[in-house]
């Protein structure tokens, strides 16, 4: 990237220009999540900066809105902190329901997908595998289809199935919504796996279980791990399909905040985006130790 | 897998559970919904021991022939409005409500001479009486405040983007008072292509200020954050912004439409007879005068007016005037006409989705 | 195929191989093979079985509704059985007009009219009040009834509407997707366009296949100098920047649109900049939000790591050899740029841009939040039918337009770049 010496002033200008429109750009992917952040403690209710913030007044900043969501929704927020207040809040605060609601359905979902997801893929990598392709666009089509199609879908067939209103329909819809990304990890993975490694331990009188998941598991472990993430996410950041199928008190961390920005968007949201910013940073991190993982486990150099 | 399905069966035994002491109200947010949790909710709890889980939606009325259609109800009790309601007891999405479980006022009258006329149907038991009207931040205006409806789409003399609902309903009826239609021909107008021509036409001319709202709670935080100057709101939340948050906000009693609103239960609610108890403890003499106080909507009953004090927001505001049913507020009022609503609602609707579309 | 039952090669069978059994080698190896395809689509079985149950089922279920709808011939057996007895073109008689009046008091009766005028005013707008209003007071009906209805409401005569009902007696119909392109029937049964003021879903499709191209080129525009940047330099930096592209992509959908709420918004941080930088007057702030500009800039924003990325991974191999021995033979930067390296991406353009495109066209969440009324696209409008207006069959004539759509373009992923070669951060 360096500007070589025999660069005309032409060139010089627009090797400055392309570095200055490349920094705009990765400043304009980053700015709008870093902003929520300082102003989620705003001490005020507003969006944008109060002069003391900008003065770094301590009296500016507040920790009111991280209050709000564990208060909203308890029976008896102005009680005293002990632990009957937290128990409160562990049951009744809104946020913190909707925390475990999507806890439970983004696990459970997770499973499902990363099951089905990794045997497919183990049978997707086979050379052998009939209409490989056919079947491969049949199961990255929940990614690709408008999402208003399949909660439309969705709801229609629970309706009739009688899963509306119940977690396991989230579930198995957030389920299904996640499987893509799990069968192009694993894939991914196994596109340099050494298909000699299983024979070698069927020759050696391995059983077909026990090369699973002695030989082929732990070296495709990373892959399975990130598409299980990814997974994870998608449905941790579902709304479409819960507004549909879900039942009205069935709420969710993405549906609260649907509803929060439909309703009346207080820096409370921006409270929670922070937090869910956090979230990704570390999720980020996980995924880039386990590609290191994964690159240092198939005898790849990071180059 | 089994892991799975024992979660989710653990799950299903728990909501099966809370099911049975606990009854899930639909109700419209923001502070209406708080009203009905200070009057009716609260109280109902502490006297009956069911829970009431309160939940939300822009128009609770739209959800319900979706959940009665697809044989899955998952409220117990809805507020609707007064058209809402008619239309959809028409269509046999709503219960029968029985007018015997309507308990007589203090002083012995029946209940169905209490209520005032009309506020009681086949399906709906009213609760109260709300206006949309226009309001302002006084600081956008403050040597020449607006006056009536036809202010609101003077953009020249008032400058400002205008809050809007997203809907024709009400803002049909506003367009054409402002065009000069006087409230008692606003229904025959409107009855004829022409008149919904003319409000079209209205609304046209100032389509490119108008900021929509979809929820109750936005034109107070839109005129509050300064994105609109002037917005059509319904007044109780304008009321309780200004006075409980001191907010600048004035209300122009002018070319508004008043209704009435109720309790109605949907077709197959998951616990009817928690419901109807719900329905006959809530619009009892004594609570509707209490919701009163909380938020500025009339109550239904008769007995109920004289009960209603000063706003407990800021325990000294008396309720009385600042109510839609005030006579002071009547001057230039129209009376929102169900039998039309119910007929057209769709048809009106259609017409405004595709004229909001194009542009 | 020969059998053979000889344990050991003979003379006679030199020519055909065979196993240590003594099968013949190709049979062997053919069952092998057979078994071995066996084995790998009983790994796939199971995830294949529940993405057609949980998946492909219900959207075939729901787009069977686009030509299905018998609200009509569910409610109106009397006149359903009058028009298919009586030939198009028959004038509709007493006979016809007693079958309504009967219907008309068994939709009062089942609290029923609302959805027969619903569904016929679908297709003859301004008809629904006509059924509840007449049904509301069907009992007083007597005969005769072509006079008692004509006298309850003239429009009972109009040849239009009678043409609208025979169309909706019949349960299957092509007529939601007539609606969905802006068409309707006249009282001949010809296809016409709909009235201009009610013209809304090709307008609604074209605009948000504009929005979709528009933001297709905008994400190429900003995202192919940064693949480029990210590309070119040593690895060490690379991972450092790319953390920029993979924090947003790891981001929440909602936070992400919330955020360019917060910034966008008349009061927000960007007009605030604005109008302290004196570059807009505070009385001229700039509506960049719940319009069709808000949706473009935060679904820009939100797409561009969708084009970053698969340009990316194009990029990176690209030897940067090529480019210098081009600068060396005389080619000034610009044209070795376009004549060697550009054509080298193009494989990463058309996977990024097939991608955001796909993406795009179907987006509901944040055009719904910050779109307003301009920035709506034709998701929102099939979320509308289906929870607001419960015009069902309409809703999944549209879906299956948009689906369609869809479908071609992700066919053609699969034909230009190939399902497998899909990859994420």
């Amino acid at each position: 990237m360096r500007i070589p010496p025999h660069a005309t002033p032409l060139e010089r200008l627009w090797a400055w220009a392309y570095r200055a429109l490349c920094a705009l750009v990765l400043l304009f992917l980053i700015a709008p999540i870093l902003v929520v952040i300082p102003l989620s403690f705003n001490a005020e209710p507003y969006f944008t900066f109060t002069p003391r913030m900008l003065a770094l007044d301590p009296e500016g900043y507040s920790l009111r809105w991280y209050d709000t969501l564990l208060t909203f929704g308890m029976q008896a927020p102005e009680a005293p902190r002990d632990a009957a207040w937290w128990r409160d809040a562990w049951k009744n605060a809104h946020w913190i329901r909707a925390a475990k609601n999507s806890l439970i359905i983004g696990i459970a979902s997770t499973a499902v997908a990363t099951v089905l997801g990794t045997l497919a893929a183990l049978g997707l990598a086979r050379p052998e595998m009939p209409f490989r392709r056919a079947v491969m666009a049949i199961l990255i089509s929940p990614m690709i289809v408008p999402i208003i199609i399949t909660a439309t879908g969705l709801f229609f067939f629970y309706s009739s199935a009688g899963l509306t209103g119940s977690y396991l329909g989230i579930v198995l819809a957030h389920a299904t919504l996640g499987i893509p990304f799990v069968i192009i990890t694993v894939t991914a993975t196994l596109v340099g796996f050494d298909q000699s490694l299983n024979r070698a331990a069927a020759s050696l009188g391995a059983s077909p279980a026990r090369t699973f998941f002695k030989v082929t598991l732990p070296l495709i472990l990373p892959g399975v791990i990130s598409g299980a993430l990814f997974a994870f996410v998608t449905s941790f950041d579902e709304v479409v399909v819960v507004l549909f199928i879900a039942a009205f008190d069935q709420q969710t961390i993405p549906r609260q905040m649907w509803n929060g920005i439909r309703e009346q968007l207080s820096p409370a949201i921006l409270a929670v985006a922070t937090i869910l910013v956090m979230v990704s940073v570390g999720l980020l991190t996980a995924i880039e130790l386990l590609r290191r993982r994964s690159e240092r486990l198939r005898g790849l150099s990071p180059s | 897998m089994t892991r799975l399905l024992i979660l989710t069966t653990a799950l299903a035994g728990a909501a099966g559970m809370a099911s049975a002491q606990s009854i899930t109200v639909l109700g419209w947010g923001g502070a209406y919904t708080q009203s009905q949790v200070e009057a009716y909710h609260k109280p109902f709890t502490a006297a009956t021991g069911i829970t009431v889980i309160s939940v939300d939606s822009d128009n609770p009325a739209t959800p319900i022939p979706a959940m009665v259609e697809a044989n899955n109800v998952t409220i117990d009790v809805a507020v609707v409005e007064y058209a809402d309601a008619v239309r959809l007891c028409d269509e046999g999405m709503l219960e029968v409500i029985d007018h015997a479980i309507l308990p007589p006022a203090p002083d012995g009258t029946p209940a169905m001479e209490d209520f005032l006329p009309g506020m009681v149907t086949d399906c709906m038991v009213g609760t109260d009486v709300f206006a949309t009207i226009v309001a302002y931040n006084t600081t956008a205006f403050p040597d020449n405040p607006p006056t009536t409806i036809a202010d609101f789409f003077d953009t020249e003399t008032f400058p400002g983007k205008r809050g809007v609902r997203r809907g024709a309903k009400a803002t049909l009826e506003m367009a054409l008072m402002a065009d000069g239609v006087p409230a008692e021909e606003v229904y025959s107008v409107l009855a004829t292509p022409e008149g919904v021509d003319r409000a079209f036409a209205k609304l046209d001319s100032i389509k490119g200020d108008i900021v929509w709202w979809q929820t109750g709670s936005q034109p107070p935080q839109l005129l509050a954050d300064g994105e609109v100057t002037m917005s059509i709101a319904w007044n109780g939340r304008i009321f309780n912004a200004a006075v409980a948050e001191g907010q600048p906000f004035q209300i122009i009693w002018d070319g508004q439409v008043y209704e009435p609103e109720g309790f109605v239960i949907p077709k197959g609610a998951p616990n009817l007879d928690a419901a109807l108890q719900f329905v006959a403890f809530a619009t009892s003499t004594e609570p509707l005068a209490n919701a009163a106080t909380w938020i500025s909507y009339g109550p239904t009953r008769a007995s109920s007016a004289p009960l209603v004090g000063v706003f407990k927001g800021d325990g000294v505001t008396p309720m009385a005037p600042h109510l839609p049913t005030s006579p002071e507020n009547l001057a230039n009022a129209l009376l929102s006409d169900y039998e039309f609503w119910v007929d057209r609602d769709a048809e009106l609707n259609e017409r405004f989705n595709a004229w909001l579309a194009a542009n | 195929m020969a059998q053979s039952e000889a344990s050991s090669p003979g003379p006679e069978t030199a020519g055909a191989l065979t196993t240590a059994d003594g099968r013949p080698l190709a049979a062997a190896l053919a069952r092998a093979s057979a078994r071995a395809r066996r084995r790998a689509f009983l790994l796939v079985l199971p995830l294949l079985a529940f993405i057609l149950v949980t998946f492909v089922l219900p959207i075939g279920q729901m787009l069977l509704r686009s030509v299905h709808n018998d609200a009509f011939p569910r409610n109106m057996p009397a006149l359903t059985a009058w028009f298919s007895a009586n030939p198009r073109g028959t004038e509709p008689g007493e006979d016809a007009f007693a079958a309504l009046a009967a219907d008309l008091k068994g939709l009062r009766a089942n609290r029923t009219a609302g959805e027969v005028g619903t569904r016929v005013n679908y297709e003859f707008s301004g008809t629904r009040s006509l059924f509840t209003a007449t049904a509301r007071n069907a009992e007083a009906l007597a005969p005769p009834y072509r006079e008692a209805l004509l006298a309850a409401d003239p429009a009972w005569g109009d040849p239009r509407l009678w043409a609208v009902m025979r169309d909706a007696s019949r349960a299957i119909t092509p007529n939601f997707y007539l609606a969905a392109l802006d068409r309707a029937r006249d009282e001949t049964g010809a296809v016409v366009r709909a009235p201009p003021e009610r013209r809304i879903y090709v307008l609604l499709f074209e605009r948000t296949f504009l929005v979709a191209g528009v933001i297709t080129a905008l994400t190429l525009l900003l995202g192919y100098p940064v693949a480029h940047l990210l590309a070119t330099l040593p690895l060490r930096w690379s991972n450092l920047l790319m953390i920029f592209v993979l924090l947003p992509f790891w981001t929440s959908l909602l936070v992400r649109t919330t955020a360019w709420i917060v910034l966008l918004q008349g009061q927000g941080v960007v007009n605030n900049v604005l109008v302290a930088l004196g570059i807009v007057p505070d009385s001229g702030r700039l509506s960049l939000i719940y319009n069709q500009t808000g949706t473009i800039i935060a679904m820009t924003h939100i797409l561009l790591p969708f084009m970053i990325l698969p340009l990316y991974s194009v990029m990176r191999p690209i030897p940067p050899s090529y480019t210098r021995a081009a600068r060396s033979l005389g080619a000034s930067s610009w044209t070795a740029f376009r004549r060697i390296y550009f054509p080298l991406t193009l494989p990463g353009i058309a996977a990024g841009g097939l991608l955001v495109f796909i993406l795009a066209v179907g987006y509901y969440i944040t055009p719904a939040l910050v779109g307003g009324a301009s920035g709506q696209l034709i998701s929102n409008l099939i979320a509308f039918h289906m929870s607001s207006s419960l015009n069902w069959s309409l809703a999944a004539a549209l879906a299956a337009i948009l689906l369609a759509a869809v479908l071609l373009l992700y066919w053609l992923y699969d034909r230009l770049i190939g399902i497998d070669n899909l990859k994420l951060g």
